[in-house]
């Protein structure tokens, strides 16, 4: 991989998110008629350099270069004017527009006196529709499609601009063995061309066999390059994880005790969509001192799952026993003080309070404690946070720091001591790992199976298999709701999980 | 990969002047922060200087007369900000507020047996500040159970509560608020006339009134569930914090706010007109702001809401004196309400910055990724 058919380069490329350090000096090259998969584990900063290199955030230092010169790309528009495309991970859709609408949204074919060339526009849907096998009316509302559906349209928009680079992040995700073999074909196809495609997915065999060139980040820098032909998933994995990995995943004895939360037949709606059930019959008990893990995709019922543990939705039906006791019809507030509590998937969304510092965010769920009278005892809450900072290692520069101020690592600690801090029972935790750099991660492991030796009942899901494989005592395998599987530690590698959790859920998807 | 020899366009910020850059800012933003201040003492020191009646004992007490009106709408207003809602219809209630009392002192015609009561001035005040909160709880109960939006919750409330207001009064002015020995019910002048230690009713209101929130915005559990949930309503909500409860008393403590001030208003004239209060919602609103609080919720203070129904009335009040023509007024404090609202995104900018800034200086030099 040279620098002379480089189509598109990063160039120690620096970014900076409040305070996390998302990318530290990364060059990145994309080579012409080329597909670069890029891997790295969650938060390594593969979505903030294809965003970089997509127009849509500016590096903090450092630049990008197209054909060899340094460019500039202020937007997302500005990057597709100069031939760079990217599918989104999120899907970036207007759901309430048709099909063709989204595809040709901001980029409308105009007749010569200004308006809407519909026709044009119907005849380019359908043959782009044609080229990915998918049979579907140009004028379907987006919001009336599956997800792997819309994933098809999102696809389908970045072709219609025919990019020189096209990037692909998570493009996969909802989509069933035979459509990820068509886009593979496309892909091809667009390669053949010259077309340089960067492709990003979690399903790390999947993006190997398309590869042309291997790259993988860790911890926001470039640690390793190869061809794919040179290299395994063995290799991929270790240069991902890096040498920690070891220190990574603690050893632990499973000590389970007493029963302490029982789940029957537990069956909870998609919030998003009631028609749907999310969680589809799940049975679990879960023990004091034990640590159970979840693993499953996006949209296997995981965080429905937590979330109905928690309170936030009532589950349609089933039964939730704490202690023996029921907790039905109890809300997040009464359960948090009986001892269960959640922390977040996302915590940006759902776990810190922006505007608030350190010390107010750690204290929020467990303030009830501190109440004496009318008003917050100042001097145990002090007491409190200050213990809890030290006990889940937060690094800060005191309670009173703005919480934006921290790492991502530590503002994960921030939540999961925010949970800590309530004396909990049982504590549910939604990928825990997401969005941390290594460092961290280590330590939120160290830091659960700290919990569970004091008696604790850790709960926890996750999406990435070494996790699965290695931290929790007993492993649940999650797929469209249902539980496929149920393990030991050491009772499945890594190759078995995938198969287990890939073929349940397609089997459903292709239903 | 092979790196290239020269970047023309490469601007590499270096740790050290990173950290110089995080010590700049946090000074700007000081500077920020007490901007409401800066302005308060620009103000007085301006229209001091062209004016000698401004800054006299007499003429200060009067102008903050004014303004305890808009403060104690104004704190009210802040706990419903703070929650990142609106309350449009304070004006309205101010005027509900006065009629009610117009009502009441003269005569509860009780419809059985003929008889008419004439209530005692504190049970008038508390019926008003009832009337107040009843309608703040109707917002509150649109917005949380029927999920409304804050805006238009209150601002269909700022009509239902003026059409009220014409309606109990039939559009007219109740004259004399005075009460009559004979039943019992007067002194309900004194709480716009009376002067206890010097200084007027209202300001001591506004002072009580203002030690009474900021006490529970910064000491009690309420005042931080308000501002998580202002902050971020998802995460308060997963924390155990009863939303739905929080939005809800904002708004019944902001409505009995504005009756306070309709009550104030209707004692200093000792009369009450239906169409008291008209547009005094937007002058609250300006005070929050202008004080610093965010509309998007969670952000925003007592002293600043204070600070900036300063500003806004001894703006108002100086260019009076000043004899600057009322069209002018108008503009100027639009203008400034602007100008607040800019300076607070420069600020939160900065801000973002500044933590831009520590996060470099704090990670060592990157090492280089060794390559293969």
């Amino acid at each position: 991989m040279t620098a002379t058919n480089a189509v598109l380069a990063a160039r120690e490329v620096t970014k900076v998110y409040g305070g996390t350090q998302a990318l530290k000096g990364v060059d990145f090259d994309v080579a012409a008629g080329r597909v670069t998969a890029l891997f790295g584990e969650n938060g390594a900063g593969k979505s903030t350099l294809m965003k970089i290199l997509a127009g849509i955030e500016q590096p903090t230092t450092g630049h990008v270069e197209l054909d060899g010169r340094p460019a500039r790309l202020a937007s997302s528009r500005d990057a597709a004017d100069q031939g760079i495309s990217i599918i989104h991970q999120e899907l970036s859709l207007c759901p309430n527009l048709s099909i063709q609408d989204n595809l040709f949204l901001a980029r409308e074919v105009r007749r010569p006196y200004g308006a809407v060339d519909r026709r044009a526009e119907r005849e380019a849907t359908i043959a782009v529709l044609r080229t990915l096998e998918e049979e579907l009316d140009p004028d379907t509302p987006v919001a009336d499609l599956r997800l792997g559906q819309q994933q098809i349209v999102e696809i389908a928009r970045a072709l219609l601009q025919e990019a020189r680079v096209l990037i692909m992040d998570e493009p996969t995700s909802a989509l069933t063995a035979p459509e990820v073999e068509v886009l593979f074909k496309v892909i091809r196809d667009l390669t053949a061309r010259g077309v340089a495609v960067v492709y990003i997915s979690h399903h790390l065999d999947e993006a190997l066999e398309i590869a042309d060139d291997v790259v993988v980040l860790r911890d926001g820098r470039l640690v390793a390059t190869a061809k794919a032909g040179d290299v395994d998933l063995r290799w991929i994995v270790a240069q991902m994880v890096g040498r920690d990995q070891d220190a990574l995943f603690p050893d632990r004895e499973a000590l389970a005790g007493d029963e302490v939360l029982a789940l029957r037949d537990l069956v909870v709606a998609d919030p998003a969509n009631p028609d749907r059930l999310a969680v589809n019959g799940v049975n679990l008990t879960l023990r004091a001192g034990e640590i159970v893990g979840v693993y499953g995709l996006m949209g296997s019922g995981r965080t429905e799952l937590l979330e109905a543990l928690a309170g936030r939705i009532p589950p349609a039906s089933g039964e939730i026993r704490l202690g023996g006791e029921p907790l039905s019809g109890t809300g997040i507030r009464e359960r948090i003080e009986r001892g269960v509590v959640l922390v977040p998937e996302d915590r940006q969304r759902d776990g810190l309070v922006q505007t608030m510092t350190v010390g107010e965010n750690l204290s929020l769920a467990g303030l009830y404690k501190f109440v004496r009278r009318l008003f917050v005892s100042q001097e145990r809450e002090r007491g409190a946070v200050e213990r809890v900072i030290a006990d889940v290692t937060v690094k800060t520069a005191g309670a009173k720091a703005p919480i934006g101020s921290l790492s991502g690592g530590n503002q994960q600690k921030v939540v999961i001591g925010k949970a800590l801090l309530t004396d909990p029972r049982v504590l549910l935790l939604d990928e825990p790992s997401r969005g941390v750099d290594v460092g961290a991660k280590a330590d939120i492991f160290q830091l659960m199976a700290a919990q569970a030796r004091r008696g604790l009942a850790v709960l926890f899901t996750t999406s990435e298999a070494e996790e699965a494989l290695h931290i929790p005592d007993r492993l649940l395998v999650l797929a469209r709701g249902v539980v496929v599987g149920e393990y030991r530690r050491g009772e499945i590698n890594r190759e078995e999980l995938m198969s287990v959790s890939d073929g349940a859920a397609i089997g459903g998807a292709a239903r | 990969m092979t790196s290239t020899s020269s970047r023309p366009v490469a601007e590499t910020v270096q740790p050290e002047r990173a950290a110089a850059t995080a010590r700049r800012l946090s000074l700007l933003n000081v500077a920020f922060e007490l901007r409401a201040f800066i302005a308060l003492a620009v103000l007085i020191v301006v229209f001091s200087v062209l004016s000698d009646s401004f800054l006299t004992v007499p003429n200060l007490i009067t102008m903050t007369k004014h303004v305890a009106i808009n403060a104690v709408i104004a704190l009210g207003m802040l706990l419903v900000i703070l929650k990142g809602g609106i309350d449009l219809s304070v004006g309205s209630i101010v005027g509900l507020s006065g009629v009610v009392a117009g009502e009441l002192l003269g005569g509860l015609n009780l419809g059985f047996a003929d008889l008419i009561a004439y209530p005692p001035v504190w049970v008038v005040i508390v019926l008003c500040m009832g009337v107040g909160a009843l309608v703040g709880l109707v917002n509150g109960i649109l917005v949380t159970r029927f999920k409304v939006a804050p805006f238009i919750a209150t601002l269909g409330m700022l009509y239902v509560a003026r059409g009220l207001a014409l309606l109990i009064s039939n559009g007219a002015t109740y004259p004399n608020l005075a009460g009559d020995p004979e039943l019992g019910n007067t002194g309900f002048g004194l709480l716009g006339s009376g002067r206890p230690l010097g200084l007027p009713t209202s300001i001591w209101i506004m002072i009580a009134l203002a030690a009474v929130v900021a006490l529970l915005l910064t000491k009690s559990p309420f005042g931080r569930w308000l501002y998580a949930t202002g902050g971020n309503e998802r995460a308060a909500e997963l924390s155990g914090v009863p939303i739905r409860r929080v939005k809800t008393v904002v708004y019944v403590i902001s409505g009995a706010c504005a009756a306070i001030a309709g009550l104030i208003i209707a004692s200093e004239l000792t009369s009450a007109a239906p169409q008291a209060g008209e547009t005094y919602e937007l002058n609250a609103i300006a005070a929050v702001v202008i004080g610093g609080a965010a509309l998007s919720g969670g952000r925003g203070t007592v002293r600043g809401t204070l600070v900036g129904a300063f500003v806004i009335g001894f703006l108002a009040d100086g260019l009076v004196i000043l004899g600057v023509s009322t069209f002018w007024q108008i503009l100027i404090k639009g203008a400034v309400i602007i100008l607040a609202v800019m300076l607070d995104q420069g600020q939160q900018r900065l801000k973002r910055r500044g933590a831009a800034a520590s996060a470099v200086a704090a990670t060592r030099q990157p090492d280089r990724p060794h390559q293969q």
